[in-house]
């Protein structure tokens, strides 16, 4: 049975398509058979952070529309062979994304794949509803910071009424907070809000923590998922992600303060 | 955090604190709000309407305003009449 999960938060810039990027490769790595797909049409930026920006010959839309079969808009990724990229088209505007054009593919990349994960677009438009709407899970992405906290609860609520699930009366989307960006030197200084403040506003169960880190810039920079960097905090948490996803019991890592010398304490650096 | 931080942060409410408390006010506020706030611009066209049979006001005359305290919704409405009111005769 396939599983079709959104990434969305609402807000912009909190970390979707790195987190689709990074999930998507991360359930290819454990040989789960992936896709994942951008649905940020006319801001496609999912194709860069896989690093395959290079390789895009046809699109998201140019399916939908009949002028391209799935197959030659199916990327390979060069690093696992079990997943493949979705691009969004960068020329095309957002209505493009008929609710019968995404449900059509969706079901066709249903009987190939396992996992079908959905990049949304920042913002509630059309494009952020139609990664959402046909739905079974959600990992909403969530920076400790008021703006992020309150798109969050807005997508949580639009998710409710708006899904295909939600239409049909089935059972609602399951839903995973995970938090990104998170500093635990400023939490503790009581200058961001913690996993608990943000829990007990979200009110959904919580799938991972990953910490603000140098790394996911320079994973960006050279087009490979973070995820891949097996020695970075924000790599590892990541892998924690998908293994809690996939049922395993992982406690949550890199929450506790950098530990700081007695000197480095009283003078700060 | 160093020595300097430490006096200066302890005198006043740690803003992580604050942004939790204004969350939690603005999100309960915000879960409340849909259907209750869909009518009222009807309700506001209605009474305009009913009122306009009688005085002569113009829309923006109707002012209305909602408020919220705990489980209690006050709905607050005023209607600015004409200095020297024409009445007017229901039609029929």
């Amino acid at each position: 049975m396939s599983k079709i999960i959104v990434v969305t938060s609402g807000k912009g810039g909190v970390g979707k398509t790195t987190t689709s990027a990074s999930f998507a490769t991360g359930l290819a790595l454990r040989g789960h058979r992936t896709v994942v797909i951008d649905f940020d049409v006319g801001l496609r930026n999912l194709d860069l952070i896989m690093g395959c920006e290079r390789r895009v010959v046809y699109d998201f839309v140019n399916v939908i529309q009949g002028e391209a079969k799935l197959q030659q808009a199916l990327i390979r990724d060069k690093h696992c062979p079990e997943l493949y990229i979705l691009p969004a088209s960068q020329t095309r505007d957002k209505e493009a994304l008929s609710k019968e054009g995404v449900g059509e593919v969706l079901e066709t990349l249903r009987e190939e794949f396992e996992y079908i994960v959905c990049d949304s677009p920042a913002g509630i438009e059309r494009g952020a509803q139609m990664a959402m709407y046909y739905a079974d899970e959600a990992l909403v992405v969530t920076n400790p910071e008021v703006s992020s906290v309150r798109d969050s609860d807005r997508i949580l609520g639009i998710m409710d009424a708006k899904s295909r699930r939600a239409e049909a009366g089935e059972d609602p989307i399951t839903k995973h907070l995970l938090i990104t960006r998170y500093i635990p030197e400023r939490v503790a200084a009581g200058e961001m809000l913690s996993i608990d403040d943000v829990l007990e506003l979200l009110a959904i169960p919580l799938i991972g923590v990953v910490p603000e880190s140098e790394s996911v810039l320079q994973a960006s920079n050279a087009g490979i998922p973070v995820i891949h960097d097996k020695d970075s905090t924000s790599g590892q948490a990541y892998d924690d992600v998908v293994a809690r996803f996939l049922g395993e019991e992982r406690p949550l890592r890199f929450l506790e303060p950098e530990k700081k010398g007695f000197l480095k304490r009283l003078f700060g650096t | 955090m160093n020595l300097i931080d430490y006096f200066r942060r302890n005198r006043t409410k740690k803003t992580a604190a604050v942004a939790k408390e204004r969350l939690q006010i603005l999100l309960a506020h915000e879960h409340g709000e849909g259907p209750l706030r869909d009518y009222l611009p009807q309700l506001k066209q209605d009474i305009l309407e009913v009122v306009s049979r009688y005085v002569n006001i113009r829309p923006e005359d109707v002012r209305m305003h909602l408020e919220r305290e705990g489980n209690c919704e006050i709905l607050e409405l005023n209607i600015t009449l004409p200095e020297s009111p024409e009445p007017r005769r229901a039609a029929g």
